[in-house]
Parts: C-alpha cells; structure tokens; sequence
C-alpha cells in the first residue's frame, strides 16, 4: 500500500542529498538560481494528484526552509496556487508566495491545492520525517507514530540520528519501534536486523504490530517467517484477553446507555406504572435542548464552548421536566388505572412532539459538537478507551446514585413511595397524592431530558431520536424487575455486555433477536423480572 | 398549499380584480402533477427536502408558462413513512386528483409498494433514488442510479487508486444493501478477490453502538493488506458509526470508507473534521463547478431562505426527471400517460454536473459516476469520475438468475424481464 508513498519519498530523500550538495556549489559559485524548489511548486500547481504527490517529496528533498512550511500549509489547506504561482495562506489570512516568502498583494484566481488520500498519506509521511528532531515532544512523538505507519526507507538515516539523541524514554520506544517498522518493509535489509525487527515489534503487541507480523511471515525469507511466526502466536494470543476485556468494556459503555436512557421509565413506569410511549421524545427534548444551548455559545461566547454540556444539563432537566408535568396534568391523570388508554394517549403524544420538533427545527440532523474533553481515545493497558464513553459511563453512574439517593433519603423519596405502595393511605396521612404524582413523573421526564444530553454526543440529534430506545427502555425495566431502581441498574449492565459478547458471533440483528428470547423466555420463569417488589404492594 | 395559494394570488392579480372566474378558468386548465413523498416518520429526513425541489421545479415551470399551455398544479400528499400507506396514497393520487405523472418515494419498499398500483392505473413514476437494481417496470422510471453507476465503479476506483485488497461490505440489514452487496461480492470474486479478504456485516436500522463492529473492522484491517469499507449503510446510521470511527482513530488514510447513501444532507449532522478522506460515490455533488450547478444552487438557497441548505443526488434526479416528464409531454403533445411513456424513451435533458443525461429503454437513464472525498466543511471534493456517461444495468450481470436478463421497454419487446437465453419475456424477479 504505501510502496509509491515510501518510493516516492526514498527517492525524494536522495534527492535531498544531491540537493545539498548542489546548493553547496551553488554557494561557491555564486547566488542560487531558480532549483529543486522551483520545480517542486511547479508540480503542485498542476492539479493533478499523483503530480502533487511526488511534488511533496521535491519539496522535501529540495531542503529549503520553507520546506516544513508548505508541508504544514498544505495539511491544513492553506496551500494555494494559480498557473505559474503557488502561495501559502498564514494562520492570519495573509498571502505570501511558497518561492520567495515575499508578500503578495494580488489574491485573485487562487485555489487550494487538491488533496486525496495518497497524498494525504505522502504529507503524513513528510511531516514524520521532517519532524523527527522537534524540540516538542509530543511533535516528536507523533513523528515517529507517522514514519512507523509510513514505513519510508528513506527516514532511516533520520531515524538514527534522532534515536542516539533522543533522552524521553517512551519517545525512544515508539522510535526503536519506527525503526523496526521501516527495516521489516525495506527490501535490502539484512535478515538479522529483520529478525531484531520482529521482536521489537512483537512486544508492541498490538493491531498494528500483528498487521506487520503478518506481512513479515507471509513476504520475508525463511528466517525472518519463522521468526514472525513465532511470534504472532504470542500477539494474537495477548491480543484475544485484550479482546475479551474490551468487550467487557463495551458492554459497560453500552449498559450505561441503556440505563441513561431506561433510568427515567423505571421511575414513570416502574414505579408510577404509567406506560409512557413518550419516554424517547423526553431524551429527544433533552438532546435539543443541548443543541440551542450549542447554537446560543457559538454564537455569543465561543469561548464557553467547553462548558456547554455542563449548562444544558439543568437546562434539559427544567425544560422536560416541564413538558412531563404539562403531560401529566393534561392527559395523563385523567388516565391512571386505565392502562391501555395511556399507552395510547401518550403514544399520540410522542407523535405530536416529534411532528412538532420537525417542524420547528427541521427533518435533518442537528449537530451537536463535542467539547475536546468528549472526543478522542487513550491507551489503557492496551485498550482504545474513548472520552466520550468514559464520561457517558461514570456520568450513568453518577444519575443513577443521585436517584437512589432521592428515592432513599429525602422526604419527597419517601412520599413517592408512599403513594406508590399504598395511595389511599398516604393520602389519609395527608400527603398531596396529585402533587406527587406530578413531581414524580416531572422527574422521571426530567431525567430522560438529561439521558438525552449525553446521546446527543453519541448518536442523531433528529426528530427519531427517541424512537430507537423506547423499546430497549422498556425490555431493561421488565427484565429488571418493576419498581426497583438496582434491577434497572443491573438489568442495563447484563444486557449490555451480553449483547456485545453476542455481536462477534452472532452479527449485530441476530445478537439483538438472541436478546429479545432470552428475554421472553426469562419472563416466563419469573414474570417479576430480576428483582420483584414483595409485599402487598404488588398484589395492588 | 402554499403553492395553491400562491398561484391563486397571482392569477388574481393577472385577471385584474375577475379572481373568482380566473380562478375557476384556471382550476379546469391545470395539470396536477403527484408528490408522494414522506414529511413525517423516519424517512421526512430525507423525502421532505425532495418534495420541497419539486414545488420549486414546478413553480418554475410555471414561470416559463407552464407545460402545453397549462399550468402545473402540485398535489402533495404525505403518506408518512408507512409503507403500505405509499399504496393507497398512490392510488389516491391516481383515482381522485387525477395526476398526470407521481414523483415518488425513497426506499425500495415503499416503490415496491407502489409498484402494482401503478401498473395496474396505468400512470407515470419518477423514482429518484439510488437503488439495488433488479428491476423493470412499464410504468416506473428510474432516475437514481443501478448498482452498476454507483457501487461497482467506486470499488474499481479503490482497488485502482488506493490498492485495496481486503473489503468489508457494511450494511442495514434489508433489501438494498444485501442484494447490493450480493452483487459486490459476485464481482469482487470475479477479479480474484479470496473469501477470506470479503467481510460482510448487518446492522439493524437506525444502529448507535458501533464500538465492536469498528473494532472490528481495524481487526480486520490489520491482516497486512490494505483494506477499505463499503458502506450501504443507512441515513440515521451512519452518524453514530463516522463518529465511532473518529473516536477509534481510524483515518481516511488507514481504512478509507466508502459510502453510497452519505451526501451532503446526511453530513450535515456531523463535524466531518474527523472524516477528511472518506469517500462516497454519487452522480452528482454540491461541490461540482458547472454553471447549471451554481445557478441551481443559488435558486435552492433561495427558494428554501436558507443560505445553509445543501443539494444531493436525489434531488438532482428529481430535476432530471422533471425535465424529462415536461419534455416528453410535450413531444407527445397529450399528459395521455400511455404515449408520455412511449415518448420518454430517448428523451435526454442536460443534468447538473454538465452533460446530458438519456432516458434508456430499459426505463433508466445514462449518468456519469463521481467519487469525492469528505472535507472538512462538509462538502465533496471530486477526486476521481467516470471519462462518459454510464448505462445502467438493471439486471446485474454478475448475480445467477439475473444475468441473461434484459429490459426493453419498446416495441415489438416491450417487457422488463426478457431472458435472452429462453428467448423469453417475464424471468426471474420481474415485475411483469
């Protein structure tokens, strides 16, 4: 795959020695005439891609101290040309020409120069190589990264160099590894440095290093096939735990949304027993009123950008918890006791707000940004570890503890109780039933509002967005149990992981339909769920 | 009915005060030309913008005096993503407002739905959607393209330009990926391509866990081959998955995506920054510089009042197809819908992307294939297309029972199945 890449930038690298040499006459013999550079530009403004391509790697060789300039420039698309002219835009909007790094006052006919993937990777493999030695570590780091991906001959040289100076261990490493990468794909090495490759790549032991191994045993000479074939064993072996753990991790990450999203109707229908066919548009509301707080920041204090999460949060709360109330005190309670009925209504309902979100914002998606402490990944003993779900799992949690803790320890807890189990006896002990009754489906709305915002980070912010967890709502808190908050919570869990250790086998729709018998069947055993409610108040 | 309104007010203002009888001239003087497209339920992310282009053609049209002397009059109906609905509404639109052709419809259930209805009423069909192929009906032309104008270029252009040599075929589970991903791996095995290089995947419609099957796919990736996606999967999808690939770190430059049902509109929920180099293959894009383009462009933005608002494909079918419609109409001088039919074969109207497009006998049209990258903005940018125009084939050639198919829909011919090998009309999977 990046044989042209690493031939066109090998070439390119001997080039810039000949080029050295060549502005070193030129030094004895006078001023530098039109050169490599020169060409090199020409070559970008031909747009054509494979000219672009091998353009890179000119303008690399030419050595010129623009050089690192264009290279960036161009990665951000800031690298514009016209015929006979390229010219990079700074980061401050102005024009200088890529030859001269002279100023230039007439912009008209400029376009930027087309990228594609090749060339996308050829820029990669010139920004590794030509950073190899920057005082930024993490410049550095990714440097190597890039020549490890790139595998380019013609970085060895760099490589070396940059190894024996470089004093940051975990640096050294992924160079030693960099270095390895090349030497395995470069044709005219020795086999004993291929075989002193495989180890070191063996004990990166990821995906990547078993991608390598593999192409080693299946192109490299006897010895070197031995080698990495004794070795993928072992990474394929550390890489199956990995795995396992990694779909642990998965099914955390998934259960804490099924419990964001089933968290709510546990308290609307667990505990209340109102069959809520709107629960998905509450998370809906939720997830669009992240996206007008977004949309307010952007456009009045982009600087806040990063705490808009943290500010839709109560906003969400407030808005669907209103909604709920306005659902209640208008429908709902003229309902209670007739259950079919309800689940009718509130199914209109559920219609008449996704209509009406349509129609206010439109059929399209809406984009929800994530802040930077919400995208990207890290490495965790080997596992790719997004943000956004790590904050989506301790952020479940964290819902989930609050509750419990209300339910448990406040008065306003142990009034919803009360009329739950027993209403005409809380009402004679003179609790407001209709006031708790209104508060507790406020807050259980009110908590799909704030499950809306975090999946507003994860999955379509549209009109439909509810729809897709309705039911999955509904089978969490029937397998949990009705009534009880820890058979959600564990209901969510066990689904979760039991579906992502179906998904590799079974596929993605088979998974699901496994689920769904296991569910049924499990109902049939113990039509309570996981955790039933003993006592009389199930008998009510 | 905005548009109703907004015809009455005008030939108000022309009868000079004499609204009432203008108005009663004009209702006996109009052409009613059927919109069957969902506002509402799963698919209003998508058909809603496509209605919306036809009372924009129409009004245009009418501008210009309308068609045969006689304006249009669009009759919009909503039959809100149920597929059984499409039927009735058809009928409807057939039986009771007597239209003279129906633009219709965006998924291959709800044609499908449509399709016996329309047979048996004997009316005009524009379906503009990319689809699966395997189809020919009399009554229904097809202005998205077949897999062959679509699928099976962009998988050339990935084994070509960026040496693919290991495929995952990522799909919703229903008809249009699976059968365009039989025919992927018909034709991937056919150029040598091992089982063991072809994984495929389903996902069940509106999918938002992706991490394993990501996971997945980087697995796969890692065999030491270069390896690419195709995606057929659906609109509400494939935001979750792009993001998932983001937050995996899978770059363009590792494992490249390539999508047939992600357009502008579909990236207009998501930050693409992540997805720079993704690739997805049209007839038609935004991006494209042509001056029929721009102007088109520049009318949508206005028509909509919204500066932001993108075009695609689909809606580029659309405008295809109504030119076509109108021009055939007036080739046969009559809305008559059995001779517009015969009258639409040969019809070739200038598209957007600055060629012409032909309407075929076999009911589809000829398009030119693009492939365009994602940039950071959110648009395309054409980095490979086809040197002419592409036939589809209807049948594809690479599936058993389809392969000795044919459709002609002129005489003496006149079927959609016709097998070659028989010398027979009505095969395998066909409509008559």
């Amino acid at each position: 795959m990046n044989g042209a890449v690493s031939f066109s930038l090998r070439s390119a690298l001997r080039r810039l020695r000949v080029a050295l040499a060549a502005s070193f006459i030129g030094l004895l013999a006078g001023p530098a005439l039109a050169g490599p550079l020169e060409d090199a530009l020409t070559k970008l403004s031909t747009d054509k891609f494979d000219q672009t391509e091998a353009g890179i790697g000119e303008v690399v060789a030419s050595g010129a101290p623009q050089a690192a300039t264009i290279i960036e420039a161009m990665g951000d698309n800031r690298l514009l040309f016209k015929p006979g002219s390229v010219a990079i835009k700074t980061k401050d909007g102005k024009l200088v020409d890529a030859a001269t790094m002279q100023p230039i006052t007439d912009d008209f006919g400029y376009k930027p120069v087309r990228l594609n993937n090749r060339v996308r990777r050829a820029l990669e493999a010139a920004v590794g190589a030509t950073t190899l030695m920057s005082p930024d570590p993490a410049v550095r780091l990714s440097a190597a990264e890039a020549v490890f991906k790139s595998r380019d001959g013609g970085a060895l040289p760099a490589l070396d160099a940059a190894i024996a100076k470089e004093q940051n261990a975990k640096i050294k490493k992924a160079l030693t590894e960099a270095r390895a990468a090349v030497l395995l794909a470069k044709p005219d090495a020795t086999d004993t440095e291929k075989v002193a490759a495989v180890e070191t790549i063996a004990e990166r032991g990821d995906q990547d290093s078993l991608a390598l191994l593999n192409a080693a045993a299946r192109d490299g000479s006897p010895i070197v096939k031995l080698a990495a074939e004794s070795s993928i064993g072992a990474v394929a072996r550390h890489l199956q735990v990995l795995n396992a753990i990694q779909n642990v991790w998965y099914g955390l990450s998934l259960g804490s949304v099924l419990l964001l999203a089933a968290i709510g109707l546990a308290i609307t229908f667990g505990v209340m027993g109102v069959i809520n066919m709107a629960h998905g548009e509450m998370v809906m509301l939720g997830a669009y009123t992240t996206f007008v707080v977004q949309e307010f920041i952007r456009a009045k204090y982009p600087a806040l950008f990063g705490w808009s999460l943290p500010l839709a949060l109560p906003l969400a709360f407030l808005v669907t918890a209103a909604v709920g109330v306005l659902i209640e005190r208008g429908i709902i309670r003229f309902l209670y006791g007739r259950p079919l009925e309800t689940l009718l209504a509130t199914w209109g309902v559920s219609l008449i707000l996704q209509q009406m979100v349509r129609t206010i914002f439109g059929p399209t998606n809406r984009e929800v940004g994530a802040p930077s402490y919400m995208s990207g990944s890290f490495e965790f003993f080997g596992l790719a570890i997004t943000y956004g779900r790590l904050w989506i799992v301790v952020f479940s949690l964290v819902v989930f503890l609050t509750l419990l803790v209300v339910m448990k320890a406040t008065s306003f807890g142990l009034k919803m109780r009360a009329v739950t189990q027993n209403r005409r006896m809380a009402s004679a002990m003179g609790i407001r039933t209709p006031w708790v009754d209104s508060m507790t489906f406020a807050l259980g709305s009110g908590i799909a509002g704030i499950a809306g915002v975090a999946l507003s980070q994860i999955d379509n912010v549209s009109p439909n967005l509810g729809q897709s967890y309705i039911i999955d709502s509904f089978m969490v808190v029937v397998f949990g149990g009705v009534g009880n908050l820890w058979g959600t919570f564990v209901a969510a869990l066990t689904l979760g992981i039991a579906n992502k250790f179906l998904e590799p086998l079974a596929g993605a729709v088979l998974g699901k339909i496994a689920v769904l018998v296991f569910i049924i069947l499990f109902i049939q055993k113990r039509p309570r769920g996981l955790f039933a409610l003993k006592g009389r108040a199930v008998e009510a | 009915m905005s548009f109703m309104s907004r015809q009455f007010v005008k030939s108000a203002i022309v009868a000079g005060g004499v609204a009432l009888s203008a108005f009663a001239a004009q209702a006996q003087n109009t052409i009613k030309v059927g919109v069957l497209h969902s506002l509402s339920g799963t698919m209003a992310i998508s058909e809603t913008t496509l209605k919306d282009v036809m009372l924009m053609l129409i009004e245009d049209q009418n501008k210009k005096g309308g068609v045969l002397g006689k304006k249009l009059e669009a009759v919009v109906v909503d039959p809100a993503s149920n597929w059984p609905l499409f039927a009735e509404k058809a009928r409807e639109l057939v039986q009771k407002d007597k239209v003279a052709a129906i633009f219709c419809c965006w998924t291959s259930v709800s044609r499908k739905s449509v399709l016996p209805v329309v047979e048996e009423l004997n009316t005009v069909v524009f379906y503009p959607v990319q689809y699966e192929g395997e189809e020919s009906s009399k009554n229904i032309f097809y202005t998205g393209a077949a897999p062959n104008q679509q699928a099976i270029p962009a998988v050339d252009y990935l084994a070509e330009n960026e040496k693919v040599q290991r495929w995952v075929l990522a799909g919703t589970d229903y008809v249009y990926p699976r059968t365009t991903n039989k025919i992927l791996e018909a034709y991937l095995k056919s150029k040598g391509v091992k089982p063991e290089d072809i994984m495929i995947n389903y996902t069940p419609f509106g999918h938002s866990d992706w991490q394993t099957i990501v996971a997945d796919i980087k697995k796969f990736g890692s065999a030491g081959k270069k390896t690419a996606v195709v995606s057929t999967i659906n609109g509400d999808a494939n935001v979750p998955f792009y993001k998932e690939l983001a937050n995996q770190g899978i770059k363009a430059t590792d494992i490249p995506v390539v999508a047939f049902s992600v357009g502008e509109e579909e990236l207009a929920g998501i930050d693409t920054k992540p997805l720079v180099g993704h690739l997805a293959a049209w007839n038609y894009f935004q991006s494209i510089d042509t001056p029929d383009n721009k102007a088109f462009i520049e009318k949508w933005k206005a028509y909509t009042k919204n500066p932001k608002r993108v075009t695609n494909d689909p809606m580029e079918a659309h405008v295809i197809g109504f030119q076509m419609w109108v021009k055939a109409v007036e080739k046969a001088g009559t809305t008559d819908p059995s001779k517009v039919i015969d009258a639409l074969i040969g019809v070739s109207v200038p598209n957007l992307t600055g060629g012409y497009s032909a309407m075929m006998p076999n009911h589809h049209i000829t398009k030119p294939v693009f492939i365009g990258e994602i940039q950071a903005n959110g648009q395309f940018n054409v980095v490979w297309q086809t040197p002419g125009l592409v036939v589809a084939q209807e049948w594809s050639p690479y599936l058993e029972g389809s392969k000795d198919l044919i459709a002609d829909w002129r005489a003496p011919m006149t079927c959609g199945n016709f097998n070659v090998k028989t010398g027979k009309c009505g095969g395998k999977g066909g409509s008559n």
